[in-house]
């Protein structure tokens, strides 16, 4: 696989960021004026998690077609799992000192640890679950719904209605996932406490890392043979069908592998913002992610990452300086780049983009030319 | 004419779309190596013919069957395509962002699977194949275009080049020459003829002037089932077939 200057530029841009960042943070005085504070540590690792989410929906929306308003229910499950991990490791230090309990239970009265909190004890356990569950809920949703040839609009609503349907389940105290409070009072992860500068520096840096890992993999994905179908099933999917290929099978892959990545992302991101609850699963979050999309450009994934962090950064600017604004401003940015950029941020880089590296064909013909 | 020949037999097929008759009753033998043209005014089940053979559609009743027996109701487009039907539609449909080299590669006869296609690399033997219908279609010089930049008549070659590609034993053409220049469509009654020497062909068509060029058998359609079959002077001289086109 060769990278063309965009995708290295945003590769390099992302870990320079992120190294200099944490490097600003640990190895210069608090006071100093090259001094990063650790919120802001914390802030740049929590716009990587969404560059990651951003990432998940260019995939299935701007190669596949699936306009998916519900993708931060993986990213929330991966931070679900994450969150157990790190309230087992509380232990006797939480509120009321249980050793195995989490604080939320022994308030509910509960005698027994339920049986789906069982090994999330363990980093790797709660890891694989992050990869696990999303992944598996994305593999039964989408055979179901791409075997029954369900598209479109229509599709769109089912996704909104599954991360809907999470948050209120999520909201019951009863499912054993803290209700309305969510998983919060992190102690520590692997040890290392979660509030401490090193920690946040390192868990920024890790992001860094995953996401050029996630964008290295889509980038893969996209410019395989597989992509090219997937390029084709988006824009005549039953033409495929006449090809002898199977679109759902096609849809179904990129859509489970789109899941884990936001659920990694969400995994992440809980140990940088110290909490997860159920308005992780809110149906607007799910949209927010599409319009980040949009923002930087569908269908390039150097996009999604610019966007997200371009959004991000703006909300919280916004909701720092104006808060009652931030969602006009956001309504007004979306209709913007709708109307005057359909191709995004991205859009603007794209005259210089297109000399493109040599088509296979060409390479072709000078092998039979010689 | 014995069974082994047969290679396409439908018999009393009848789709209704809501009450209306597509298709009725409509029985049709195609040879192996054949080709066949199909005519007949608008609404007379032609499209609804190739529906059903591709699996679009299942019919209500009657039997397609496909080479040794194979009982084509029973599958999904998929499925017949790889058995080696191949259909090219009215309007061009190709993959508009992609060059003509990649809309080829696409096409090319060969494992359908997800994981294959994640890690296919170009090889010497699928490049030569290219080639060879890039020559075919008189698209060599075109192969790093996007496809969307074709012409409408270079579309349609390149479509019938995917055809090609997927090596089909038999292919399905549906009005390849509507909205073709004269010149263009000799040209593509040419290359039908020459894909005709290892593969049967079905070609559905409303202009007189191309099916008169193919020189071959004519099934005219009405009203969802066979009106007349025979050569193409035969069957502009049967007075069913003047009464229909002509009107009463």
């Amino acid at each position: 696989m060769t990278l063309d200057r965009t995708s290295t530029i945003t590769l390099v841009a992302v870990m320079g960021a992120a190294l200099l960042l944490a490097l600003l943070n640990q190895m210069t005085a608090v006071g100093s004026a090259a001094h990063v504070p650790t919120y802001m540590i914390a802030l740049a690792g929590k716009y990587l998690c969404f560059a990651m989410l951003a990432l998940a929906v260019d995939l299935v929306w701007g190669f596949a077609g699936i306009l998916s308003l519900g993708h931060a229910a993986f990213f929330a499950l991966g931070g679900y799992a994450m969150g157990m991990y790190l309230m087992r490791q509380i232990g006797t230090r939480g509120v009321y000192g249980n050793a195995m309990l989490p604080d939320f239970m022994v308030f509910l009265g509960w005698k027994e640890l339920p049986w789906y909190w069982h090994g999330f004890e363990w980093f790797g356990f709660a890891i694989l679950m992050a990869i696990v569950v999303p992944a598996a809920l994305a593999g039964v949703f989408g055979w179901l719904a791409f075997r029954s040839r369900v598209t479109g609009v229509y599709l769109s609503i089912i996704t909104q209605a599954l991360t809907y349907a999470l948050l209120l389940a999520f909201f019951r105290n009863d499912m054993g996932f803290g209700g309305n409070n969510g998983l919060t009072d992190f102690k520590d992860i692997l040890g290392f406490n979660v509030q401490a500068d090193s920690t946040r520096s390192a868990l920024l840096v890790i992001s860094a890392l995953l996401l050029c890992g996630q964008f290295l993999l889509a980038r893969f994905v996209v410019d395989s043979r597989f992509g090219k179908i997937l390029i084709a099933v988006r824009d005549t999917e039953s033409r495929t069908r006449f090809l002898g290929y199977r679109p759902e099978s096609y849809k179904l892959v990129v859509w489970v592998l789109s899941a884990v990545m936001a659920g990694i992302g969400g995994a992440l991101y809980v140990p940088q913002v110290g909490i997860i609850n159920p308005s992780e699963f809110a149906p607007g979050n799910s949209i927010e992610a599409v319009i980040w999309v949009a923002v930087g450009g569908r269908g390039t994934l150097v996009g999604a990452i610019l966007g997200a962090i371009i959004v991000n950064f703006g909300k919280t600017w916004f909701t720092g300086a104006l808060p009652e604004v931030w969602l006009y401003a956001l309504g007004a940015m979306f209709i913007f780049v709708s109307l005057f950029l359909p191709r995004g941020v991205m859009g603007l880089f794209r005259t210089r983009q297109t000399k493109e590296p040599e088509p296979p064909a060409v390479a072709a013909a000078h092998e039979v030319t010689g | 004419m014995s069974d082994t020949d047969t290679l396409l037999y439908l018999d009393g097929v009848t789709v209704t779309f809501d009450g209306f008759r597509a298709l009725n009753a409509l029985s049709l033998v195609l040879n192996e190596g054949e080709m066949r043209a199909v005519i007949g005014p608008n609404g007379a089940g032609k499209t609804t013919m190739m529906d059903v053979i591709t699996g679009k559609t299942r019919p209500d009743t009657g039997k397609v069957v496909f080479s040794k027996g194979t009982d084509l109701t029973k599958l999904d487009e998929p499925a017949i395509a790889s058995l080696g039907i191949g259909r090219k539609f009215q309007k061009p449909t190709v993959f508009e962002p992609q060059t003509v080299w990649d809309n080829l590669l696409l096409a090319l006869a060969g494992d359908r699977g997800t994981r294959f296609m994640m890690f296919a690399r170009e090889t010497a033997d699928e490049k030569r194949r290219i080639e060879s219908i890039l020559e075919t279609t008189r698209l060599t010089e075109h192969r790093c275009r996007r496809a969307a930049d074709l012409s409408h008549g270079q579309k349609q070659w390149l479509e019938i080049g995917m055809l090609l590609a997927q090596e089909p034993q038999l292919l399905l053409v549906d009005e390849p020459v509507a909205g073709m220049t004269d010149a263009e469509t000799a040209q593509t009654a040419v290359l039908l003829r020459e894909i005709n020497r290892t593969r049967s062909v079905v070609v559905v068509e409303h202009d007189m002037a191309f099916v008169r060029a193919l020189d071959v058998k004519v099934t005219v359609l009405h009203e969802g089932s066979v009106l007349s079959e025979g050569s193409i002077d035969f069957v502009s001289d049967d007075p069913k077939v003047i009464e229909v086109y002509l009107g009463r």
